[in-house]
């Protein structure tokens, strides 16, 4: 792969095939990656995963290898999820806080055998996993570049690999971990994802991306495989209710303004943080702020109408009382969501607020003062998703 | 001893001067204590060691000029057998072709020294006397947190404030703007002579790794000279050497119901998730308390006693980053009988001695260490202690205890016995440039390395200050942002060692003020 000082932006190793399908040409920049944001439209991009299998390149992920006799003691000090209660070939979804209680980011930690982990990130971070590692034994690698992955998603996915040959995949359970060998090497595939639908990610070396990319487009031709860009990705995050770091929330150590970073309470995030177990980053700010209370809330909406409540302020009466950071009409669950950080008391479930949209049609602004309520998540959560054996569609 | 049936409330992790204080201060405020030492004496770098069968000398700090008067009369420590065998020294400051300077108090004699010079040293004196009284409002209490201070904090800000504006106009924008500069520009806006500036930039920068044109060094020298405050007018020879002042600090704590333990290391301060059950010895004995202090330095305590991984990521960073690798060799002399410094009379001979002829040779010798190389013609500051007390050296034989500066910790290659002989020779040939009859006299001879320092003492980076003094490692930022009011991240632990504000120097208010927080503190410590 070309180094980053050599060229402006990165490709891949999908790249050939994503640029041969891309017939829009539109791209995006992904943590320095060229990544495509829609190939043909978006629409049709979301509905090959709700109703067939999408195909996302997620090779820009930022991954970091964990291994040494510490490594595990080394992330539960890291990560404010409890560990050493993630199995070997088990994935977890966690946060990692600073030494204020503040989210620096999200992502999935993979206990991929004894002494070894993998973690993906949306933002680079080996400094403070450098400086996080001091007392431990543990060697961190950056192999952002050495694993290519795709999300496989959507209700025929496990039908697609099964086609490929991946004989018993149907049995792997949510956030579990299987390997099948490929190409004289190895896939490994986890039963993981973005979308809230059945699917899954695979992980495999970059040599072997492209003949994988193509035996998968093969096998999932008659099931209406098709491959997805970022912009239809979003829509289906909004709708499972998954929050993306930079836009739910700003990464501690990006946050410039003081004030502007949250908790994982403050980011309805607080069931990640496990006080049972050893010191980790955060825990003491987190402990008082569980004992004196948070600032803020984080919300889903269900917004009145079908304006996506884009940039709205949140209001209790004539109080504002919040701002939305992500909106999109969802087509499937059929629901005009939002997600918003209001003050921490306005945050209960059936709480009644008022967005204030503004849209414009034809250069004509018009403001609507929406109501919304208060609810519990995910809009979008199919029993497919968490079904073991996966169901064949 | 450690009393197995005794539910001890407190361990002190440490006999260093700032442990015993500290231990003293809570004894008497009716909690058990218990102190485990490494080493066989108590005080720490106050020690007095042997340097062969018939001598015996300060091994570290080699004068008593900042203790504060407070910490002794609490403590009683004249009682307790501390003894001065002679204070209020002059320094003289050698010249080669033995014109020396003394300067005595605010007098200056020799060398030449002009009027003007003498008349700008007696307002310089004064005006560093206003700064350190000043800063001793600050010194004898917690460190206050700017950002969510409460009352007592406030206070301390008021006070510091209100100091400040009470130096009057001039005295204060001088503050403002010497503190910031280097000593050598403050030195050439008022001096002529270079052995006075040479001098007065050597105490500057003592112990640091820093040279007359670095920053914080007159900050540094106002910190030296917070002894003016304390009654001392000039260094003091302590009876029976620094260990002295171990002894009697050890038989006060004593007096007061502390239990002593010496000979036993510590190898791990036990923690149960975010706080502090207790100590492990090396011998395998777990010994619990509530709290425990610790006397070591804040990379010892984190890194080896508690360990960064059992702290927040943000914490151990800040343990790191702490700056503190010592820059200052102790030479060590046995004699047969006194050399002849040429233009020295005994008298004068008991007084201190500095070699630093001028600010730029200084320089030079940091210049060295920079680089990770030890001085090619060191700068020192000399004691012959036996002068004036007969207990260190056989009738009629002295010893020699000598300041080296500057011999850089991390060493190019690391430091190694060949390097050591190398390095040794080169000061005494240097000595002996003033008194050319040494090496004739000399029976025996250590030298002590920053690494050495920091193998006997137990201080990271053999830097007796236990972290640079600079105004990123003062007050609110000492030893860390964060870690500034004695206590730490993990709850029961506190700090009360020379790494804490105020600092080092025997001055005993780190153990001092850390004593007084765990006391206001009360349950909730």
């Amino acid at each position: 792969m070309m180094p980053h000082d050599e060229t402006m932006i990165l490709e891949t190793p999908f790249h050939s095939r994503c640029l041969a399908l891309c017939e829009i040409n539109l791209w995006e920049d992904w943590k320095g990656y060229r990544s495509a944001a829609a190939y043909t439209s978006v629409e049709q991009e979301y509905f090959a995963v709700r109703s067939n299998t999408g195909v996302f390149d997620i090779s820009p992920m930022i991954k970091y290898r964990f291994t040494g006799p510490d490594a595990g003691a080394y992330l539960n000090r890291l990560v404010t999820r409890d560990i050493s209660k993630i199995a070997i070939d088990r994935v977890a979804y966690t946060v990692w806080c600073d030494d204020k209680g503040h989210v620096m980011d999200d992502g999935t930690i993979f206990h991929l055998a004894e002494n070894d982990y993998r973690l993906c990130a949306y933002a680079r971070c080996l400094d403070w996993l450098m400086w996080s590692a001091e007392g431990f034994d543990v060697t961190i690698v950056d192999e952002t570049a050495e694993v290519a992955a795709l999300a496989v998603q959507g209700p025929t996915s496990c039908a697609v690999f099964k086609d490929m040959g991946f004989e018993g995949i149907e049995n792997l359970k949510p956030f579990g971990i299987t390997r099948y060998p490929f190409g004289g090497s190895e896939v490994m595939i986890s039963r993981t994802g973005f979308t809230g639908d059945l699917g899954y990610e695979i992980w495999i070396e970059p040599a072997l991306a492209e003949s994988f990319w193509d035996a998968l487009f093969d096998a999932g031709k008659l099931r209406g495989i098709r491959p997805i860009g970022g912009a239809a990705l979003d829509m289906l995050r909004t709708e499972t209710g998954f929050l993306q770091a930079g836009v739910d929330f700003i990464p501690a150590e990006e946050a410039i303004r003081t004030g502007r970073s949250r908790s994982p309470f403050e980011l309805g995030l607080g069931w990640l943080v496990s006080f049972d177990k050893p010191v980790f980053n955060g825990r003491k700010a987190l402990l008082k702020e569980k004992k004196e209370g948070s600032r803020y809330a984080f919300v889903y909406l269900d917004v009145e109408g079908n304006k996506p409540a884009e940039y709205a302020f949140i209001y209790v009466g004539n109080k504002e009382v919040g701002t939305v950071t992500t909106a999109a009409w969802c087509p499937t669950a059929k629901t005009n969501v939002a997600f918003a950080q209001v003050d921490a008391k306005y945050g209960k479930v059936g709480q009644e607020l008022v967005a204030e949209i503004y849209y414009e049609r034809e250069l004509k602004w018009t403001r609507v003062m929406a109501k919304c309520t208060v609810i519990e998540g995910a809009v979008f959560n199919p029993p497919r998703k968490r079904q073991t054996p996966a169901p064949d569609f | 001893m450690i009393n197995t049936d005794k539910n001890y409330d407190v361990i002190v992790v440490g006999g260093g001067h700032n442990g015993l204080v500290c231990a003293n201060y809570l004894a008497k405020d009716g909690r058990k204590v218990l102190i485990v030492e490494a080493n066989d004496s108590l005080g720490g770098a106050s020690a007095t060691s042997p340097l062969n069968d018939e001598f015996s000398v300060s091994s570290c700090a080699h004068w008593l000029f900042q203790l504060n008067p407070t910490v002794a009369s609490d403590m009683g420590l004249t009682k307790h057998g501390l003894e001065i065998a002679a204070r209020d020294l002059s320094t003289i400051a050698l010249a080669e072709d033995g014109n020396h300077l003394t300067i005595d108090g605010d007098k200056l004699e020799g060398a030449g020294i002009s009027d003007e010079d003498r008349k700008a040293f007696v307002a310089f004196n004064k005006q560093i006397t206003k700064f350190c009284k000043l800063l001793a409002g600050a010194f004898n209490r917690r460190a206050p947190k700017l950002v969510e201070g409460n009352l007592t904090d406030r206070i301390t800000v008021a006070k510091l404030g209100l100091g400040m504006k009470m130096l009057g106009k001039e005295d204060m924008s001088d503050l403002m703007r010497l503190a910031l500069i280097n000593i050598y520009d403050v030195m050439e806006e008022n001096f002529d002579n270079d052995l006075l500036k040479g001098a007065i930039s050597l105490d500057s920068l003592l112990g640091s790794h820093m040279g007359p044109r670095s920053p914080n060094t007159v900050y540094g020298y106002i910190y030296r000279r917070m002894g003016t405050v304390y009654g001392f007018n000039g260094p003091a020879v302590v009876k029976g050497g620094m260990g002295a002042v171990g002894k009697a600090m050890a038989n006060a704590a004593q007096a007061s119901g502390v239990d002593i333990e010496v000979g036993v290391t510590v190898s791990k301060i036990n923690v149960d998730v975010d706080r502090t059950t207790g100590v492990t010895l090396a011998d395998g004995r777990v010994i619990n308390a509530a709290l425990v202090v610790s006397n070591a330095d804040p990379k010892t305590t984190f890194n080896k006693l508690v360990g960064l991984g059992n702290i927040e990521t943000g914490v151990a960073r800040r343990v790191k980053t702490m700056r503190m690798k010592g820059d200052a060799a102790k030479l060590h002399i046995a004699l047969d009988s006194l050399p002849n410094f040429t233009g020295l009379t005994e008298q004068q001979m008991g007084q201190r001695l500095v070699i630093a002829p001028t600010m730029n040779y200084i320089e030079s010798a940091f210049n060295a260490s920079k680089y990770g190389e030890y001085s090619k013609a060191p700068a020192m500051d000399i004691s012959i202690p036996s002068i004036h007390d007969a207990t260190l050296a056989p009738q009629g034989k002295h010893v020699m205890s000598v300041i080296v500066q500057y011999a850089p910790y991390e060493l190019d290659g690391g430091w190694n016995d060949e390097k050591k002989d190398a390095f040794k020779e080169l000061v005494i040939d240097r000595i002996a440039d003033f008194a050319p009859d040494l090496k004739d006299k000399i029976v025996a001879s250590e030298l002590l390395t920053p690494v050495d320092l920091e193998e006997r003492f137990h201080i990271h980076g053999g830097h007796w200050h236990h972290g640079e003094i600079s105004l990123d490692q003062i007050l609110m930022m000492r030893p860390f942002p964060g870690t500034s009011q004695y206590g730490t991240s993990v709850d029961g632990l506190y700090l009360c060692g020379a790494g804490n504000h105020p600092g080092g120097g025997v001055m005993g208010l780190a153990g001092h003020n850390a004593a007084k927080e765990i006391i206001k503190r009360g349950k909730s410590a």
